[in-house]
């Protein structure tokens, strides 16, 4: 495997929730993701994972521990390597509504990062859009349209666009699929691979279920309620689970995808997840787990290697 | 029930089956604003009313030979004529006349409320919702900003006049003083409320992601999507302004006669009406009323036609 691109260690980001709580959104993750590679990760609405993914972006600001990029800690910058480091850290977002501003024109959305940067101008400027949209799959007429003319895909595509603008070297998409059509999602997908092996990019794709992370992730990290819960290449996770969690996840995946399933029992998981404002003691899936033992509440299990390269945390493995 | 069997399901044909591209002539948002306000006829009434208002409180007074203040003590208490179009008051004074020269000030104080709460309502909370959630800075100022607006939100605007007029003479510069103390709360609320919706836009945070500067972010990305409520907010405002300057010249608060103001006219005409002068009570008091209905009709109507979710 490559070098590593962003080192991830101990982040936490804590939002206030009224005058004593706290929302542990994300709550001490640590992993690393390499050059070139597709990190997904995967976890339930309301698991931290798009939380992480800005903060990893810098829309947050971590509350506890490091995010490194490229040797660089995020947190010890000065404005001007900082907004260095900004250009080569991009984000593609959710909803392909919200994400494009309704009162801009496209060409004007796709060039803003130009803009901000005082990359190219005039002809030059135009040129650059042209060209950005025809890697994208859209045409140069479309520059002059508004976001409202486009239909859900070609508005991702516009923001697959923006982000390529200033020529990132690492993107987070955050569940970039999850709000298209199924007929949609897989061109989306090709569309991002295309551009990985264009460009030599390395993706953070966030989405809610494994199914969607398979064909594009080499690796894939399960969140639970603001944590880490398993982390391993891709074959690996499908192939030989270990923490309960995901084993449950997988089980859940449709019978019509059966190469996925394996022979697997489905499990179904009772109640709902926990509120992050209040975790359970110890193992924060323990309330759900069907492998619950004592030490689960009284310990919080450790974040370790079981294997080569599969990390888990789960007390099970101990 | 009926039984549902294979040969009740026939295959689409496939060429109802195309994808939908939208190709319609590529249009700005303000133009389909506009085309959609044309097909509303209550806010279209409301518009062109506005128009001949502003249009008379210029040229009116000047279509009848008298000024404002002429007197003609032989021609008092005239009905509606050829000569005096609105009929004349007690002291032979031309109503027409004074009607579109009162005119001047109640669309005057709309003028200004609409500048005050522009100025001071946008930028206050402006200032207020960009800051908020920043840094603890931003938010000990959106906070600081936001305890003054409270306080004055629970201030009535009648009270701030009559408060002030303890130091002051009452009058135009009064009101205008008491708006610029309180008119703009409610729209300093509004922005703010705005501003912090829209900064939890993605496209607000893809622009911070791409370092697009607090200026562009503002110029670019918050204030386009917020002028239609603005607009709007105006629209409710501006009535209310030109209301209250009515009112209180009424009750002897605001203008002061021998200024002609809808509120002093109908003031001065109130001894006078059930002796059958109806006319000096009539012209100013439908001017209100109309001034009113324009306002609303046409805010309403702007308050359509800026959702870019109503079909055309
Ligand atoms: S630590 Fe305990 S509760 Fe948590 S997943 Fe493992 S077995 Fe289940």
């Amino acid at each position: 495997m490559g070098e590593t691109i962003l080192d991830v260690q101990n982040v936490k980001k804590h939002f206030k929730a009224g005058k004593h709580q706290t929302i542990k959104s994300v709550d001490g993750i640590s992993f690393d993701i390499r050059k070139g590679e597709t990190l997904g990760l995967v976890g339930e609405s309301g698991s931290g994972k798009t939380t992480l993914g800005r903060t990893l972006v810098g829309i947050y600001e971590a509350t506890e521990g490091k995010v490194i990029f490229d040797g660089r800690d995020l947190s010890k910058l000065d404005r001007k390597s900082k907004k260095m480091v900004n250009r080569e850290i991009q984000m593609i977002f959710q909803d392909p509504q919200a994400s494009l501003n309704p009162r801009m024109k496209v060409g004007d959305i796709i060039a803003e990062g130009l803009d901000a940067y005082r990359l190219k101008k005039g002809s030059a400027r135009k040129q650059r859009i042209i060209e950005l949209l025809e890697k994208v799959g859209l045409s140069p007429e479309h520059a002059d349209r508004f976001p409202h003319e486009f239909s859900g895909g070609q508005r991702q595509r516009i923001g697959i666009a923006r982000a390529l603008a200033v020529e990132p070297s690492f993107i987070v998409a955050d569940e970039p699929i999850s709000a298209l059509d199924v007929s949609i999602q897989a061109q989306v997908v090709n569309l991002l691979a295309d551009l990985q092996q264009e460009f030599g990019l390395t993706y953070l794709f966030i989405a809610h279920d494994l199914a969607m992370v398979n064909h594009i992730s080499d690796r894939i990290g399960v969140m639970y309620l603001g944590q880490m819960m398993e982390l391993a290449a891709s074959d690996e996770l499908f192939a030989e689970p270990l923490h309960p969690y995901t084993k449950a996840l997988l089980s859940a995946i449709p019978a019509s995808e059966p190469s996925l399933r394996g022979a697997k029992e489905r499990i179904l998981l009772g109640g709902d997840p926990p509120s992050p404002i209040e975790p359970p003691s110890g193992c924060p899936f323990r309330t759900r787990c069907p492998a619950a033992m004592e030490v689960c509440a009284k310990q919080k299990p450790q974040w370790k290697e079981i294997k080569n390269e599969h990390y888990t945390a789960c007390h099970l493995y101990g | 029930m009926p039984e549902v069997n294979d040969s009740m399901f026939k295959p689409v044909d496939r060429s109802r089956l195309r994808i939908r591209t939208k190709s319609r002539p590529v249009m700005g948002y303000w133009h389909e604003v506009a085309l959609k306000l044309a097909k509303n006829k209550l806010a279209l009434t409301g518009f062109f009313l506005l128009l001949i208002i502003l249009t008379l409180s210029i040229i009116g007074p000047h279509l009848l030979p008298f000024t404002p203040s002429h007197q003609s003590l032989t021609e008092g208490n005239l009905k509606p004529s050829a000569k005096h179009w609105f009929g004349t008051d007690d002291l032979g004074r031309d109503i027409w006349v004074r009607v579109w020269t009162g005119a001047r000030i109640s669309l005057l104080i709309g003028i200004i409320a609409a500048i005050i709460d522009l100025i001071m309502g946008v930028l206050v909370g402006g200032i207020s919702g960009y800051m908020a959630g920043r840094s603890r800075a931003g938010d000990r100022i959106d906070g600081f900003l936001m305890r003054i607006v409270e306080i004055l939100y629970g201030i009535p605007y009648l009270l701030v006049v009559i408060l002030l007029m303890v130091v002051m003479k009452p009058g135009l510069t009064t009101m205008i003083l008491a708006l610029s103390i309180t008119g703009w709360v409610g729209m300093a609320r509004i922005v703010r409320g705005q501003i912090l919706q829209l900064k939890q836009q993605e496209y607000v945070m893809a622009a911070e992601k791409l370092g697009t500067s607090h200026f562009k972010i503002i110029s670019k990305h918050l204030l386009p999507n917020m002028m239609g409520i603005i607009i709007v907010n105006l629209t409710f405002t501006i009535p209310q302004a030109i209301f209250s300057e009515s009112f209180l010249s009424f009750l002897g608060l605001g203008v002061q006669a021998p200024t002609a103001s809808w509120g002093t006219m109908a003031n001065d005409s109130l001894g006078v009406v059930l002796s059958g002068q109806w006319w000096r009570l009539f012209f100013p008091a439908l001017m209100i009323s109309l001034t009113m209905f324009a306002f609303n009709a046409f805010g309403d109507g702007l308050q359509d036609a800026l959702d870019p979710r109503s079909e055309k």
